[in-house]
């Protein structure tokens, strides 16, 4: 395709296009080049801006309003910081919503990452049946959270599940309502969740421990550590660059929560999540937008805090 | 037809009759905020629904097409709508019905982003204040043209529910059902149990029901809406149909002593409840019914859709109600129940209604004769035929016993999420508040109706 | 099982560990295998002997067989298809020239572009879906006819002139999010790429997109290869965009058409395991037979970034 267009060479570099930041070295790019990597750049950019920030910029916007959803918006909708005080004083959903977040935030943290982790440092070593651990393991990685959440109701649904049919818990006496109590449903949920974060997880960190450098355990060995010893002393502090990766995707995932819950109950009764009050207020047959937006204004404001320590991440590597 | 206007009178003449409309110039303030919001008259006057982009030389058209928005995705019901809709194909000059079927959640959740999207011309929806909200908003057409056609084959309280705010009618009415305790009547005969007609006798025998091993009262409430049909008859019973009409508007306090007086009371029975019923549908419910492992259950007759999926047909026989008992109030008397009535509305922005209103118009009137009602029954015994001229003769007992229920009652209201905001209604709102009341039955609910005052005060105005 | 040790070299570590490992194993299968159980029991012989219990009618593919034909799944398979393969080209195809342009080439915002792409990608969808649903409704599409297959049409573009409850609308976003993962790991790919190639590529007189196309592209194919394989998986299994962005049921994606399996009046575990498993199916093909693709993509994104 680009042999067809073959202008002759020409040294006249555009001041604000893509002038040349190392020695000059790229001067003998044409015009034409410079057009179109322009565009290379500029159309990907331009759909990312316009379908991503900028709907990101109008929820910010749309939060100071009470817009219904009806219409057009405008300066008459404008009611200042009412819907944030409203949400942070009225609103009896949004702290447990937070907190449900920051649960599911702590449980990844703590148990299915660390999980994961695990798993990847039993399974990078010589032993037999490696593939098939990993395999299994990583099985349910490839399935949407909606079947996730299927599969798990099958376990966990109160009379005719799994887990209460095998532990005689069916009767009215005993019986364990897993789904619909709201102490012990958010739990059940967090279960079926770890269930696909452990294998996502091990993946990765495994892919990091085989980049370590080998001969950093054989000389902890010869000191005489243990395998407890090396990898907490040798292996994870060379590991840190995957350590922060993990670390993010585990907030991001904790923070993106929706699925499962959605489709468990609508999210509501224990199930509540930041995530689901935007969607069930914004777009749900209620439509309050202006509110559903404040609450996106929070998540988004929360999702910042890893997304920065990821890219200032990426700012250093370079 | 056409409607003209009368430019010195301000009403709509429905040509070819003598009958008048009122243009609805009679504005509130609220109205006089919407035509501010709207930004201009012509938005507003599409908005009020005297519309100039609908108007045809006739409000029914024979061929061409139209398309459907339809919430009934199960199998039983959809494929009675299928049945309709290849009638109506045939009797209309075969015009083509395109069908756009969303499961029934997600329907009612989207509603409102549907409705100002590209909706189908006709849509399957609730009566009641659901309805009215939509129509305020505009993004429903009226069809008072229609409704005149019609009007003849329903009853006055079927025309009161499909009018609007505005006094346009805004939907044709098809079918409807009423809410009371289904019991079998085979387990009611092993056990020698009577028909409870007062409160304690209903408690009495479900402690008998108990010691005979069975779940008392089937209940499921997995999906937040059931619990609302049991706060709404005892609310009907305890404090009234001006009570409960009035609250479900706001123009009553959630604060109020006789809402707590429903929560303590309804805490009597709360403990004969299916176990684990926040972790249940109602289908799970409806089959502890089915198999016989509970004794009642209040619900909507729509509970029989799962004695006819069951396939055997002496379940269906078995099935059977009872109104719900007296509490020895005032309002006892009432009788008033929870009978939705389900309709078919025509929406604004549908982008090819100005096309096919014709068709969209003689579906409607298709869709309130009796004969095309009977079609669906026939697939979908869920409901009862709205029409004056569906053929009665073919009901068995239950529907029978289901419409005389209806008639009998002298105040009927739609449902509490029909009959309320929608805002109010949702599963992070009132389906919320109750299950957390449910949760502990015995709490001093005087918190949790502080936070659901507090929630309705919070919202805008409507 | 090949996975215990040989006889003479056991060492009681190593069994403790196969021990705890294959537990885990049984933990991990047991809720795939239990939906895949209940998928082949009739209903009847659950609602008889309670959903603990042997078969006594045997096992059978009838539920199976009444989801394929009642959901009408064929079709739902192909509104994916119809979806996702666009979709995944193009956001490789959009993700590689960013990759391209800003690895191979040094000025002066080719960092702040990476970081705009990879933040985009990271935001949680609910951020922006109101104004994103505004957008759809609002912005003007021709109508450009369309296939019709069986009974369902597939418009070339749009037919009702808007990105709302249109296949395009969907493989857009779908796009635009993904171009944000898939630049971030093919730049990082990309990165390793000696620039002297491209340098003495354009020294010869070859023009960048050559470069791109017969050069770049080329030394790229394994990390394109994992990168399909993860982004079909992903755009496979989206819930929410389709839900949110698409009124018309017929033309849902299948990860979110299974909603209707879970009808009001027709109801029971039997069939939603086995609608839970044929939709399953697809992403376990890739599991067994691109595995390797699909955990490269996800570690090419993590381990060097």
């Amino acid at each position: 395709m680009a042999t067809s267009i073959t202008p002759a060479r020409e040294d006249s570099p555009e001041a604000g296009e893509l002038v040349a930041t190392t020695k000059g070295r790229y001067n003998v790019l044409t015009r034409y080049d410079r057009r179109v990597l322009m565009l290379m750049v500029g159309i990907p950019l331009l759909l990312d801006i316009v379908f991503i920030w900028w709907p990101t910029l109008s929820s910010i916007l749309l939060s100071f309003t009470n817009y219904n959803g009806v219409g057009e918006v405008g300066w008459n909708n404008f009611i200042g910081l009412k819907n944030y005080q409203f949400m942070f004083s009225g609103y009896t959903l949004f702290w447990p919503a937070f907190l449900h977040n920051v649960i599911w935030l702590a449980w990844l943290a703590f148990i299915a990452t660390p999980l994961g982790i695990l798993f990847a440092v039993l399974l990078d070593r010589d032993i037999r049946g490696v593939g098939f651990y990993q395999s299994v393991f990583f099985l349910p990685v490839v399935l949407s959270l909606v079947i996730v959440g299927f599969i798990w109701e099958l376990q966990f649904s109160p009379t005719e599940g799994f887990i209460n049919n095998v532990l005689q818990r069916t009767s009215s006496t005993n019986i364990i309502d897993w789904l619909g109590n709201p102490r012990i449903n958010l739990y059940a949920i967090l279960i079926a969740a770890t269930w696909r974060h452990v294998g996502y997880i091990m993946v990765i960190y495994l892919a990091g421990l085989k980049s370590v450098d080998p001969t950093l355990r054989e000389a902890a060995k010869v000191d005489g550590a243990n395998e407890i010893q090396i990898f907490f002393r040798v292996v994870f502090p060379v590991m840190a660059p995957i350590n922060i990766v993990v670390v993010v995707i585990t907030s991001i995932e904790a923070l993106r929560a929706f699925d499962i819950a959605f489709i468990i109950n609508q999210g509501k009764n224990g199930l509540e999540l930041l995530s689901i009050l935007i969607t069930n207020n914004s777009i749900s047959e209620a439509s309050l937008v202006g509110f559903g937006s404040a609450i996106a204004v929070i998540l988004l404001l929360i999702s910042l805090v890893p997304i920065v320590i990821f890219l200032s991440r990426v700012m250093r590597t370079r | 037809m056409t409607r003209s206007r009368d430019p010195r009178g301000e009403k709509i003449v429905l040509p070819g009759t003598t009958i008048e409309l009122p243009l609805d110039l009679d504005l509130t303030r609220r109205d006089v905020l919407k035509i501010a919001g709207y930004g201009s008259l012509a938005a507003f006057l599409a908005a009020c629904g005297g519309g100039t982009a609908t108007t045809t030389t006739s409000v029914t058209a024979k061929g061409g097409s139209m398309s459907l928005g339809s919430y009934l995705s199960d199998a039983v019901p959809k494929k009675g709508l299928q049945d309709v809709v290849d009638a109506f194909t045939k009797a209309n000059g075969g015009t083509k019905v395109k069908v756009n079927t969303v499961d029934h959640g997600t329907y009612q959740n989207q509603i409102n982003s549907y409705l100002q999207g590209t909706p189908e011309d006709v849509f399957t929806w609730f009566s009641g204040h659901r309805m009215r909200f939509f129509a305020d908003k505009g993004l429903a057409a009226p069809i008072d043209d229609v409704w005149n056609e019609v009007k003849g084959n329903f009853t006055e309280g079927f025309a009161n529910s499909v009018k609007g705010n505005d006094g346009h009618v805004y939907a044709i009415p098809t079918s409807y059902y009423p809410w009371a305790i289904f019991y079998r009547k085979d387990v009611f005969q092993q056990h020698s149990y009577n028909i409870p007609t007062n409160w304690d006798d209903f408690k009495k025998l479900a402690e008998q029901m108990k010691k005979d091993g069975l779940t008392p009262i089937a209940f499921a409430d997995k999906d937040g809406w059931p619990a609302m049909g049991t706060f709404d008859i005892l609310n009907l019973r305890m404090n009234g149909y001006d009570f409960h009409t009035e609250l479900c508007v706001g123009k009553q306090k959630w604060t109020d002593s006789r809402v707590a007086n429903v929560f303590k009371k309804w805490s009597e029975i709360t403990p004969y409840y299916s176990p684990a019923f926040a972790g249940l549908t109602w289908q799970e419910a409806a089959k502890q019914l089915l198999q016989k492992k509970a004794g009642m259950y209040l619900l909507g007759l729509f509970v029989s859709e799962q004695f006819v999926a069951s396939g055997n047909p002496d379940d269906l026989a078995q099935l059977d109600f009872f109104p719900f008992p007296d509490l020895g109030t005032n309002y006892d008397s009432e009788k008033a129940l929870d009978a939705p009535i389900d309709v078919f509305m025509m929406a604004k922005k549908s982008p090819t209604l100005s096309a096919d209103s014709g068709q969209a118009k003689a579906f409607l009137e298709f869709m309130s004769k009796g004969s095309t009602q009977i079609t669906f029954w026939k697939a979908s015994p869920g409901a009862i035929p709205t029409a004056k001229d569906a053929d009665q003769s073919q009901y068995p007992a239950l529907t029978k016993k289901a419409a005389q229920i209806v008639s009998g009652a002298k105040r009927i209201t739609q449902f509490f999420d029909r009959d309320s905001r929608p805002d109010f209604s949702g599963p992070n709102s009132m389906q919320g508040f109750l299950l957390s009341y449910l949760a502990n039955p015995k709490q001093d609910t005087s918190s949790l109706q502080g936070k659901m005052q507090s929630f309705w005060d919070s919202l805008p105005p409507e | 099982m090949a996975v215990l040790a040989r006889p003479g070299r056991i060492r009681p570590s190593r069994i403790v560990l196969h021990a705890f490992l294959l537990s885990m194993v049984a933990v991990w299968i047991f809720p795939l295998f239990w939906a895949v159980y209940n998928s082949l029991r009739p209903v009847s012989d659950t609602i008889q002997n309670g959903y603990l219990s042997w078969p006594t009618g045997g096992l059978s593919l009838i539920n199976y067989q009444t989801v394929w034909t009642q959901a009408e799944l064929p079709y739902y398979y192909l509104n994916t298809l119809v979806i996702a393969v666009p979709a995944v080209t193009l956001t490789l195809l959009l993700a590689s020239l960013v990759a391209f342009a800003c690895t191979q080439f040094s000025w002066r915002f080719n960092l702040t572009t990476l970081m705009i792409f990879t933040a985009g990608n990271l935001l949680p969808p609910q951020v922006i879906i109101v104004p994103l649903y505004r957008i759809y409704l609002s912005t003007p599409l021709p109508m450009l006819g369309e296939l019709d297959v069986g009974k369902f049409g597939f418009p070339f573009f749009t037919d009702n002139t808007l990105l709302y409850d249109q296949y395009i609308g969907i493989m857009l976003i779908h796009i635009v999010f993904q171009t944000g993962f898939a630049t971030f790991v093919l730049s990082n790919y990309m990165k390793t790429i000696s620039k002297e190639i491209t340098e003495s590529a354009i020294v010869d007189g070859a023009h960048v997109l050559r470069i791109w196309w017969r050069i770049v592209l080329p030394l790229c194919r394994p990390a394109l290869a994992a990168m399909a394989t993860l982004l079909f998986t992903f755009i496979y299994n989206d819930f929410f965009w389709a839900l949110l962005l698409m009124k018309t049921g017929d033309k849902r994606p299948i990860t979110s058409a299974l909603n209707n399996l879970q009808g009001e009046f027709f109801v029971n575990n039997n069939l939603i395991a086995a609608g839970a498993m044929l939709v399953a199916i697809p992403p376990i093909l890739v599991y067994i037979f691109l595995q390797k693709q699909f955990i490269a993509g996800l570690t090419l994104g993590s381990s060097k970034g």
